[in-house]
């Protein structure tokens, strides 16, 4: 593997992780809750979706094949996309929606954190930008998930279901492959696995004041760092590339 | 008039930049103090409004009774000599 090629394949994971879980938080405006939440929650998915942007813009010009941002979000198949599988899965209820997001922005504001440190300057850049972003998303989605822990029965239960279904999914945040250990070389890429420690123990600490326990679970689902995915993800692109697709490069 | 089944009611005051007034925007709902400030920034701020968020939960808010208007503002209509308008303003004073 070429460096251009990990750092290729890195950038399509960034990317394809902020656009994939930024279509999913799309898939709740208009119903939220409340109107203050579907703002809220429609707030995240554009700072998702303009991280995702400069991501793959950057995946872009590192391809140099005179692709566009947009070329690699609507014109790519399943199998080439990189996002983790947490972010495909469903929304599911509200409680469901802050578990993933929980989870989710955890682990996102160690990466970025870490990522402000790379030798790589765009992406550097890119991600201490996405900090602020992202230490917001995790406070909300924070205190979201101690109010639906403590608050009635069925919000505690809902929560809690949530974190049994989605704790499978978190094992594949840490996986690295070839292009990590290639861009770790060069002071590009995170050691994922120094981030584990400081994940386990911030999310340990939120859903002990929650009152949510840590699944049990020994299994963990991998499987998009080789672009395999759920059943899910193809339906998501079968919607977010009908237009390019039905319609190769149409304007407004 | 329906019932407003969504949460407390929070009043939203923005202050653009620092030093200047906080104005009133508008209003949230929200069910605790964090809840309202996160509302409020999302609602209120996300084109760059703010640089300070103060809310404040609309049941503590005093308001006058539109029926004693008369008697409340009124007296002020003929107090012109209230007014400083009355003075010369200093050439190149901005704000006084």
């Amino acid at each position: 593997m070429t460096k251009q090629a990990a750092l290729f394949k890195y950038l399509l994971q960034l990317g394809d992780n902020s656009l994939i879980q930024g279509h999913r938080l799309s898939e709740w405006c208009s119903r939220g809750p409340i109107l203050e939440e579907d703002l809220a929650i429609t707030n995240m998915a554009l700072d998702h979706i303009g991280r995702a942007q400069a991501f793959l813009k950057y995946a872009a010009d590192i391809e140099g094949k005179g692709k566009t941002e947009d070329d690699l979000a609507y014109k790519r198949p399943e199998r080439q996309f990189y996002n983790k599988l947490m972010t495909e899965l469903p929304i599911g209820d509200f409680a469901y929606t802050m578990a993933k997001q929980l989870l989710i922005s955890t682990f996102e504001y160690f990466q970025m954190l870490e990522l402000c440190k790379s030798k790589d300057e765009t992406i550097a850049g890119i991600a201490a930008k996405a900090v602020k972003e992202v230490r917001y998303h995790l406070s909300h989605a924070k205190d979201w998930c101690i109010r639906l822990g403590r608050g009635t029965n069925l919000s505690h239960d809902k929560l809690q279901n949530a974190f049994n279904d989605l704790w499978m999914y978190t094992g594949e945040f840490f996986e690295m492959g070839e292009e990590d250990a290639l861009l770790m070389k060069e002071g590009i890429a995170i050691d994922l696995q120094l981030l584990k420690p400081k994940w386990e123990e911030m999310v340990q600490s939120i859903l002990k004041e929650a009152n949510i326990q840590i699944p049990g679970t020994d299994y963990f689902q991998i499987g998009s760092r080789n672009g395999i995915h759920t059943e899910h993800l193809g339906h998501i692109l079968t919607e977010m590339q009908y237009l390019q697709r039905a319609y190769p490069d149409a304007t407004w | 008039m329906a019932t407003d089944t969504q949460l407390d009611l929070w009043e939203v005051f923005i202050q653009s930049i620092a030093g200047k007034d906080y104005v009133h925007a508008g209003s949230v709902h929200a069910s605790d103090k964090q809840m309202a400030l996160q509302n409020a920034r999302d609602i209120y701020t996300r084109r760059n409004e703010g640089s300070s968020i103060w809310v404040i939960p609309s049941k503590y808010v005093v308001a006058s009774n539109p029926e004693e208007a008369d008697m409340f503002f009124d007296p002020a209509n003929d107090k012109i000599y209230r007014h400083p308008t009355f003075y010369a303003i200093p050439e190149g004073a901005k704000q006084i």
